[in-house]
């Protein structure tokens, strides 16, 4: 029966080596929050669709609640907890902070997640390609002014 | 940096180092709030009810105040507003003040977040509180410093005896860590209306230092960061995980349910109650594999919906439920034959979702004798008293908690998902967390309602309009009520067989248009399924502002095109209140609006775009916004952007300048998806846009490029609202500028591509 298709996963969280025993076929996003009881990323689609679980391996965004477990192999996560800090902040999230970017702020992964990964390779973006690279993500507040104000400020602190 | 400093310490301090909030068991929730704050105090506390200032306002040890709040914040920062409007009345910085708000156990049922009523009702409640405690504060301080109250000064929460500074009191020396024990006159009203009066007089609006002075939010860093819990974090020893099963028929009933189907699936159970089903698990993983692999046996429901393409005429020709006229003025109907014109048009809304960006989650610990419930519900009250009725325990013996949720613009899937918890949760006899799955976020979510709205005006030989009317009609915009306090306005409870009976409820354009005949009606239709249908409706975000007003302020513009006016001239030749003149001529001013009928002199572009401005007025409640927006129209394509707006905006005085501009903003932007893009569609059986891809709401790409903002600020008038009001005006602002660039009138949202190639076809 499919109970007994588990298997043991090593997962590198935020620099943290975690076991975790669970389904191959599980999203990743599960082995995050129920496993390893972390609040962040969150569900938001389970279908890909808008970002909420978007975390990164190996420095690239990806949605993690359609990639299984098994295709994590031993790539490093990082999560929004694990980009920044409030001591030592992100210059996205100081960006977001400084321009109070969210309203209710659960679809916060997808966008600073995707944008770090876009800004590490863009020096100096310019608008167009600040939305092209954002485009798809979902906010459903319409905060989408200060994203763009947030991800310009950032550009220009990483440039 | 500063946000990013005050992230609270406390809050931090009760974060496991995963990040996840657990409740302890065997500690009552709360518990843990109570020990965090400046509030914690000596003495017995007074009990939780309207007339007792402890109820809502507390000083500390340390002289921070806590104020108490019966609404909540969902990401407008209606709690920072509280917070100042409570600092100015108490003369402390405004950081000094905490706010408490959305938990059953501490705070007053003020109505939760409602009818962007925070500061406006909510507020005042508060505000008397302060000023009240103010009073108290300096009357204790004369008698220590033995001088009357009137030499005495308070600044940042130290009274003092005027012109002899050395001579002072803290207001945590003088009650910190104490309860005040004092009464308060109550209005005996719960919810919105809920208004507390003591014998202090809050201050004069002259003398404000902190109301006006623009103030961070306090839980931008939290959520930046991932240091902030939201309901769907919530994490209870014992908690099972739990899946809704729903049909793929509305309104099929559950015939037979074949356990052994997820036997596989380690933990795996069904729970069932009446015609509720679902599955909890162990592992959140596992409860949703179940879900997904349940086999049932559903009732042959017949297909309770008509065809979309048929939707419109439905609604036209379904039996009236209720009818209501405005005040009515002269007489409309003796008019029309002999108008020299008569100008008519209908207008048409689709179904709308919130689709909050993640599908409700609740937490329900169901005992014997009591509940807990933690919910993302914007009215954590109302959802308290619907958990004890469908548990059948009393109303006191629920305590539910307001954590923040995924996202809430009304009565969304939030209020379902505690219900469903509660009653999974009794049936298992263990706590449990329910999150719907997207295709429940979308698809069975309460719905804005949609409408046919019918208008007709008569103009004399001169041009003149003699007799205007405007009749709504639609699905009630509650089929459901806005509150989920009675199990039948919810899917479990209609589930299990309550008595339903929705309530006929539409609205009036809001505005002081004067026609020497006016007429203004709404009309209310049936539900198309009577009980748990992925088709009720309930509030959403400006409950019907936007129908109404697309259709109303769209029939304005017709009448300016059919006078030969221009549209900001036909606007103040008819407003007659003093506040909406103003704010019409602001926003005009603003824009640099260039006078002329519409289509000449605002008209542009090149190649297959073209360009124009159109303009929208409302009121909502006292609030009045006057929009204007540009737009783009691909005549080839029929794509429609709307790159610009200016808004001005009168919500009497401005409490937090910046984070209204940030409200205002995100208004502008929901109203913009929701004009352009926002359209639930069903087939014969059941809601078919489950998804992002068939509900599609404004990409990033198609954000508008500027707001500019004109806060009309009344220092003279009480806080007005401000959550919602901007967004009703915006679909008409765009139909009205798409009409200015290329002389098409779109009278149907939202203005896809595909529906205004069509409409410059025609």
């Amino acid at each position: 029966m499919a109970s007994a298709k588990t298997a043991r996963f090593k997962l590198n969280v935020n620099g943290r080596e975690h076991a975790v025993t669970a389904d191959p076929d599980m999203p990743l996003l599960y082995a995050l929050r129920d496993n390893l009881g972390l609040n962040n990323p969150h569900f938001g689609c389970g279908l890909a669709q808008c970002g909420a679980c978007t975390v990164h391996l190996d420095g690239e965004p990806v949605r993690s609640c359609s990639t299984p477990l098994s295709a994590v192999g031993d790539a490093k996560i990082t999560t929004l907890a694990g980009l920044g800090t409030p001591e030592k902040p992100h210059p996205l999230q100081t960006a977001y902070v400084d321009e109070q970017v969210p309203q209710c702020g659960y679809c916060i992964n997808g966008w600073i997640m995707t944008a770090a990964a876009f800004l590490k390779r863009t020096k100096n973006p310019s608008e167009e390609q600040i939305k092209d690279a954002l485009s798809g993500l979902k906010c459903r507040c319409g905060t989408h002014m200060s994203i763009l104000r947030a991800v310009k400020r950032a550009a220009k602190a990483m440039a | 940096m500063n946000a990013i400093a005050n992230l609270s310490v406390s809050r931090r301090a009760l974060l496991q180092s995963t990040g996840a909030l657990i409740v302890m068991a065997g500690v009552p929730a709360g518990t843990a709030a109570l020990a965090q704050g400046a509030a914690a105090a000596a003495g017995k506390k007074p009990a939780l009810l309207p007339t007792e200032l402890d109820s809502w306002i507390a000083v500390g040890r340390d002289g921070k105040v806590t104020a108490f709040f019966g609404k909540m914040d969902m990401g407008q920062g209606v709690d920072v507003a509280i917070a100042q409007i409570v600092a100015e009345e108490l003369d402390v910085p405004a950081d000094r003040v905490d706010v408490v708000m959305g938990d059953t156990a501490r705070t007053c049922n003020q109505g939760g977040a409602s009818g962007s009523t925070g500061v406006e009702e909510g507020g005042l409640a508060l505000r008397n509180a302060a000023a009240e405690a103010r009073r108290l504060l300096v009357e204790q301080a004369a008698q220590k410093l033995k001088v009357t109250a009137d030499k005495l000064t308070v600044a940042d929460g130290v009274i003092s005896v005027a012109g002899e500074p050395a001579k002072k009191v803290s207001y945590a020396q003088l009650v910190g860590g104490h309860y005040f024990d004092s009464k308060l006159e109550w209005n005996g009203k719960y919810g919105n209306p809920l208004l507390v009066t003591g014998q202090a007089k809050p201050k004069p609006h002259d003398q404000y230092k902190v109301v006006g002075k623009s103030q961070p939010r306090r839980d931008i860093a939290g959520k930046v960061f991932a240091k902030t819990d939201y309901v769907t974090d919530v994490k209870v020893p014992n908690m099972l995980h739990g899946r809704m099963i729903r049909p793929a028929v509305a309104g099929a009933v559950p015939v037979s349910v074949d356990e052994p189907s997820i036997r596989g699936i380690k933990g795996a159970r069904v729970l069932r109650k009446g015609d509720v089903i679902g599955v909890v698990a162990e592992r959140e993983w596992d409860a949703i594999r179940a879900a997904q692999q349940l086999k049932v046996q559903w009732s042959d429901a017949k297909p309770p919906f008509p065809d979309q393409k048929d939707l419109y005429n439905h609604i036209r020709q379904a039996p009236v439920t209720k009818r209501e006229t405005a005040k009515e003025t002269g007489n409309v109907d003796t008019v029309w034959s002999n108008a020299a014109k008569v100008v008519e048009a209908e207008y048409e809304w689709p179904f709308q979702s919130h689709a909050s960006m993640g599908p409700a989650c609740a937490i329900v610990d169901a005992r014997a004798d009591h509940a807990t419930c933690w919910t993302g519900s914007q009215k954590p009250h109302y959802v308290g008293e619907g958990v004890a009725k469908i548990l059948g325990l009393p109303a006191d013996k629920v305590h539910a908690i307001w954590i923040p949720g995924p996202g809430s613009y009304g009565r969304n899937d939030a209020g379902d998902a505690a219900m469903d918890a509660a009653v999974l949760s009794q049936l298992a006899g263990r706590p449990v967390r329910v999150q719907g799955m997207r295709y429940e976020g979308h698809g069975w979510d309460p719905k804005g309602p949609a409408s046919v709205h019918r208008a007709r005006a008569a103009l004399d030989a001169q041009g003149n309009v003699i007799a205007y009317e405007y009749i709504s009609k639609g699905f009630s915009r509650v089929d459901v009520n806005s509150n989920e306090s009675n199990p039948k306005d919810t899917l479990a409870g209609q589930l299990l067989g309550a008595q339903i009976k929705p309530d006929w409820g539409f609205g009036f354009p809001a505005e002081s248009y004067a026609f020497p005949n006016k007429r203004v009606a709404w009309e209310t239709i049936a539900p198309l399924l009577d009980k748990a249908s992925p088709l009720r409706t309930a509030h959403m975000r400006d409950p019907v502002g936007p129908q109404i007003h697309f259709g109303s302020e769209s029939f304005i513009d017709e009448l300016a095109v059919a006078t030969g006016s221009d549209p900001v001239e036909f606007r103040l030749k008819h407003l007659q209140d003093p506040r909406d003149i103003a704010v019409v001529k602001a926003a005009a001013e603003r824009a640099g609006w260039k006078p002329g009928p519409a289509g000449t002199v605002r008209r542009g572009g090149s190649g297959d775009i073209a360009t124009g401005r159109g303009m929208a007025f409302v009121q909502r409640g006292h609030t009045v916004v006057a929009v204007i927006a540009d737009v783009e129209v691909n005549k080839r394509t029929g794509e429609v952007r709307a790159p610009h707006f200016v808004v001005a905006h009168d919500c009497g005085v401005v409490i937090n300048p910046e984070t209204l501009h940030r409200v205002i903003e995100g208004n502008v932007v929901q109203g913009t998806s929701r004009a352009l893009s926002e359209e639930v569609t069903f087939d014969r059986n059941n809601v078919t846009s489950v998804d992002w891809l068939g509900y599609q709401i404004l990409d990033i790409k198609d954000t508008p490029q500027s707001v500019d903002i004109v806060l009309v600020n009344r220092p003279e008038m009480m806080p007005l609202g401000a959550g919602e009001p901007s967004t009703r005006p915006i679909a008409a602002a765009i139909a009205n500028a798409i009409y200015d660039a290329i002389g098409v009138r779109v009278r149907r949202a939202p203005f896809t591509p595909d529906r205004v190639k069509a409409a410059i076809q025609a």
